[in-house]
C-alpha cells in the first residue's frame, strides 16, 4: 500500500544515512575498492560481482547485524511534520516535567559548585599536570578527597517527581472511578498486563528450557545445557546479531557471554580509544530519542554567545548517586578496557538512560513503576491493599531495584542472567515483572509486617534469590 | 507527490449531548468540527493532516459539487478511524496523523465542506480535540532531471532518470526530450553499443552517489578552540 511503501523508504533511507558515519562504511567502501582486484569481479555485472563478493567474504552479514541494530535502538521515523522534541517525547506534559527535573538537578549542581568556589570545568594547573603524568598507572587506587561533595541527587527524589507526575487533561479528581489507581503513579500510560507478558516473554514459559532453571546441578545436561551451548557456539561462529538476540532470551553460557553481549550490541573488535564516560561526545548522539536533553554551559566570560556554547559533561549525562552499579557487573565479563567501555556506552545509550529520564516509553521508568503497581494490585490485591494500609507503599521499596536494573541488590550471576534477558527482548520490563514476583514470592511474610520499616526489612536482602525461577512461577505458573 | 495546503475555515467545536449540557453530570463524548473553504473553488483532497488530543475515534463526512442541479449530499468518507488503540491510555493521545485520498470511502474530487466527527467514549479525559489541522490538495507534477550520455560515446539517444527534485520548475523542453536517434550501424568486432553505454551510465551513477554523500561522523570535540573553562551550567 501506498503509505507502507513510503514509510519503509523512509526508514531505509534514515538507516542508510545513519550508516554512512560509521566505521563499517568506510571498511566496506575499502573492501569494494580493493575487490576490484579479483578475477571474478567483471566489469559490466560490477554492481552484482561486488554484492556475491560481500555475501561470500562476510561483509554482508556485518552489514546486516549493522541495520538490525539501528533498527533496535532508533525509533521508527515519526510524522514529517512531528517537530524532535515530539520523537524524543510525544506528551507534552511529560516533556515539561522532564525539563522541570533537569532544572532542578542544573539549580543543585550551581549551587554546589558556588559553595565549594569550584568551576564546573578548567584546565589543569602545570604543576598538576605533571603530578598526574606520574601516577598514570596507579589511577585506580589513588583517590583524591570527595568528602565535600554531595550526590547530585538520590533515587528517591527522583521517586518524588514521578509520584507528583499529573496529566492535565485526565480526570484526577477524588472520586473513585473504575480506573482509580491505588499504587503512587498516577498516570494512565498503557502496560502490558499478565496475558500479554506471557505472550511477550513466550520463550520463558514451563516448556522452554533456561538457563538459571535447567542448568541447576539436579537436572541432566543432556536434557537442555548440552544442546543449549551447541546451539550458542554455532550462532557465534556464524556471527549473526538477530540470532543471537533471540537465543540469549533463554539464557546464556557463562562461558559464552561476553561475545554474544558483544554480538547483540554489534560492538566493534577494532581497538577503540578508550575515552572516560564523561567526555564521549559521541553519547549526545542517543538524546535524540531520550526525553532528556545534555546540561549547556557558556565558556568563561562568554555567557550568551552561542558559539561559546559547549554541552556538559561533555556527554551530557549528568550521573546520579549509584551510577556506577551499571558499570560494575560489566567488570566480570569484560577485561579489556576497550571493550569493557563500548560495551557499557551501548547498554547505556539503549536501556539505562531510561530508567532516569521522565517519558511515556514502554521501557521509561515511568512505565515501569506503573506496570509493577498494576502487576501487584491486579494480581496479588490483598498484599498490595495491606502494604497500603501500613503505609508501606510498594514501589518506595522496589524503585531502587528498577532504578538501578537491580544490580548491587542480586548475586552476579543472577544479575547476568536477568541482563542476558534485558538484551534478548530489547526492553526493560522484565525489571518490573522481578520486582513484582519478589514480592509474590515473600507474599506471606509481608502479610505479618506492620511497618514500612519492617516491610524493608523482609526485602533488604535479595542475594539468595534465583530470578528465573521467580519469573517461571509468577509468569506461568500462579493461578490467577 | 508535491503538495499545496488549502486555506480552510475551522468553525467552533460543537459537542452533542442529549439534554442540557450545563445540567448533566457527564462529559459529551462526542464533537463535530465543520471544516469550510471559504476562497477556495471545489478542490480534489490529497492529504487531511492534524495533531491529535485524546480523541479516540474520527469520523469524517465529506460534501461536495455535483455537476447536476441536485443539493449536495453529505458522504461519510471515514468511519470510525481508530487515533486510539486503548481510549482509557496515552497512546496515540498526542500523536500527529495524516489521512489520504486513498484512505477514504469515497472518491473526493470536488470537496466543498468537510464535517469532523470526534468520538472519546472515555469519561477519564476532561477534553479532546484535533489540532493544527491542515488540509491538502495536489500540488504541480513532479518533473524529474533528465541526462544525456557522454556525446564521446556512440551515440544511443539513451537517457537515464538520476534525481527527482519535486520543489524546482523546470523549462517546457526538460519534459518534451529529443525523440531518440537511430543507432549507428553495428561495426564488426565492437561491443553493442547500446550495452556499454548503459554500463558506462550505471557506473557514472554510482561514483556520483559516492561523490555526493558525505559522512556525518562526529569530530569527537567537546572545547571551544581548546578552551573548556566553565563556571556554571545555564538555564536555557
Amino acid at each position: 500500500m501506498l503509505q507502507e511503501e513510503s514509510d519503509l523508504a523512509l526508514i531505509i533511507a534514515q538507516i542508510v544515512q545513519k550508516l554512512k558515519g560509521s566505521n563499517l562504511y568506510a571498511q566496506l567502501e575499502r573492501q569494494a575498492w580493493a575487490s576490484l582486484q579479483r578475477p571474478e569481479i567483471k566489469l559490466e555485472s560490477l554492481k552484482e560481482d561486488i554484492k556475491e563478493f560481500f555475501k561470500i567474504s562476510g561483509w554482508e552479514k556485518k552489514l546486516q547485524n549493522a541495520v538490525y541494530s539501528e533498527l533496535n535502538v532508533f525509533p521508527l521515523p515519526s510524522h514529517p511534520a512531528a517537530p524532535p522534541e515530539h520523537l524524543k517525547e510525544p506528551l507534552v506534559y511529560m516533556r515539561k516535567a522532564q525539563g522541570s527535573w533537569e532544572k532542578r538537578i542544573l539549580k543543585s549542581l550551581n549551587s554546589m559548585c558556588t559553595e565549594l568556589s569550584i568551576p564546573l570545568a578548567r584546565k589543569r594547573p602545570v604543576g598538576e599536570q605533571k603530578e598526574l603524568l606520574n601516577k598514570w598507572n596507579e589511577m585506580g587506587t589513588d583517590e583524591p578527597d570527595l568528602s565535600l561533595f554531595r550526590p547530585v541527587y538520590a533515587p528517591k527524589d527522583f521517586l518524588e517527581v514521578l509520584i507528583n507526575l499529573r496529566n492535565p487533561n485526565y480526570e484526577n479528581g477524588d472520586s473513585h472511578s473504575f480506573r482509580t489507581h491505588l499504587g503512587l503513579i498516577q498516570v494512565p500510560l498503557k502496560v502490558k498486563d499478565i496475558p500479554e507478558l506471557k505472550e511477550f516473554f513466550v520463550e520463558l514459559g514451563l516448556t522452554a528450557g533456561q538457563l538459571g532453571i535447567d542448568d541447576s546441578t539436579q537436572v541432566p545436561p543432556e536434557l537442555f545445557e548440552n544442546e543449549h551451548v551447541r546451539i550458542g557456539q554455532k550462532v557465534l561462529s556464524e556471527q549473526d546479531s538477530a540470532a543471537a538476540q533471540q537465543y540469549i532470551r533463554q539464557g546464556s553460557p557463562t562461558a559464552l557471554r561476553a561475545e554474544l553481549w558483544a554480538l547483540i550490541l554489534n560492538i566493534s573488535s577494532q581497538p577503540e580509544v578508550l575515552l572516560c564516560f564523561s567526555r564521549d561526545t559521541s553519547v549526545l548522539g542517543h538524546f535524540a530519542y531520550n526525553s532528556a536533553s545534555p546540561p549547556k554551559s557558556y565558556i568563561r566570560g562568554k555567557l550568551g554567545l552561542e558559539e561559546y556554547a559547549v554541552f556538559y559533561p561533555p556527554n551530557g549525562v549528568i550521573p546520579f548517586h549509584g551510577f556506577s552499579m551499571y558499570v560494575a557487573p560489566l567488570c566480570f565479563l569484560y577485561h579489556e578496557p576497550s571493550k569493557l567501555y563500548q560495551i557499557f556506552r551501548e547498554m547505556y545509550v539503549r536501556f539505562f538512560f531510561r530508567l532516569h529520564s521522565i517519558s511515556s516509553h514502554p521501557s521509561g521508568i515511568v512505565s515501569l513503576c506503573l506496570l509493577f503497581e498494576t502487576l501487584l494490585q491486579t494480581y496479588l490485591p490483598q498484599l498490595f491493599y495491606h502494604l497500603r494500609e501500613i503505609g508501606a507503599q510498594p514501589l518506595r521499596i522496589s524503585f531502587k531495584w528498577m532504578v538501578r536494573a537491580f544490580s548491587g541488590y542480586l548475586a552476579t550471576d543472577q544479575l547476568l542472567l536477568l541482563w542476558d534477558r534485558i538484551l534478548g527482548y530489547n526492553s526493560l520490563e522484565i525489571l518490573a515483572v522481578l520486582a513484582a514476583a519478589v514480592f509474590a514470592f515473600r507474599a506471606v511474610n509481608l502479610m505479618e509486617v506492620t511497618s514500612l520499616a519492617a516491610a524493608e526489612a523482609v526485602l533488604a536482602d535479595l542475594s539468595t534469590l534465583k530470578v528465573m525461577p521467580l519469573l517461571q512461577i509468577f509468569l506461568f505458573a500462579t493461578v490467577t | 507527490m508535491s503538495r499545496v495546503s488549502v486555506p480552510c475555515h475551522v468553525k467552533g467545536t460543537v459537542a452533542l449531548q442529549v439534554g442540557d449540557v450545563r445540567t448533566s453530570q457527564g462529559r459529551p463524548g462526542v464533537l463535530v468540527i465543520d471544516v469550510t473553504f471559504p476562497s477556495v473553488a471545489p478542490f480534489e483532497l490529497q492529504e487531511i493532516m492534524f495533531k491529535n488530543y485524546y480523541t479516540a475515534f474520527l469520523t469524517i463526512r465529506v460534501r461536495q459539487h455535483t455537476s447536476t442541479h441536485t443539493p449536495a449530499k453529505w458522504v461519510t468518507c471515514l468511519r470510525d478511524y481508530c487515533l486510539m488503540p486503548d481510549p482509557h491510555s496515552e497512546e496515540g493521545a498526542q500523536e500527529y496523523v495524516s489521512l489520504f485520498k486513498h484512505q477514504m470511502l469515497c472518491d473526493m474530487g470536488k470537496v466543498l465542506e468537510l464535517r469532523l466527527i470526534l468520538r472519546q467514549p472515555s469519561p477519564l479525559w476532561l477534553s479532546f480535540t484535533v489540532e493544527e489541522l491542515q488540509i491538502y490538495q495536489q500540488g504541480p507534477k513532479d518533473l524529474g532531471i533528465w541526462f544525456q550520455v557522454s556525446p564521446t560515446l556512440p551515440a544511443s539517444g539513451q537517457y537515464a532518470f538520476a534525481l527527482q527534485s519535486p520543489s524546482m520548475t523546470f523549462p517546457k523542453w526538460l519534459s518534451h526530450p529529443v525523440p531518440c536517434e537511430q543507432p549507428a550501424p553495428l561495426l564488426e568486432g565492437l561491443p553493442d553499443p547500446s550495452r556499454v553505454s548503459s554500463e558506462v551510465q550505471q557506473m557514472w551513477a554510482l561514483t556520483e552517489m559516492i561523490r555526493a554523500s558525505h559522512t556525518s561522523t562526529r569530530i569527537g570535540r567537546f572545547d571551544v578552540d581548546g578552551c573548556y573553562d566553565l563556571n556554571l551550567l545555564s538555564y536555557t
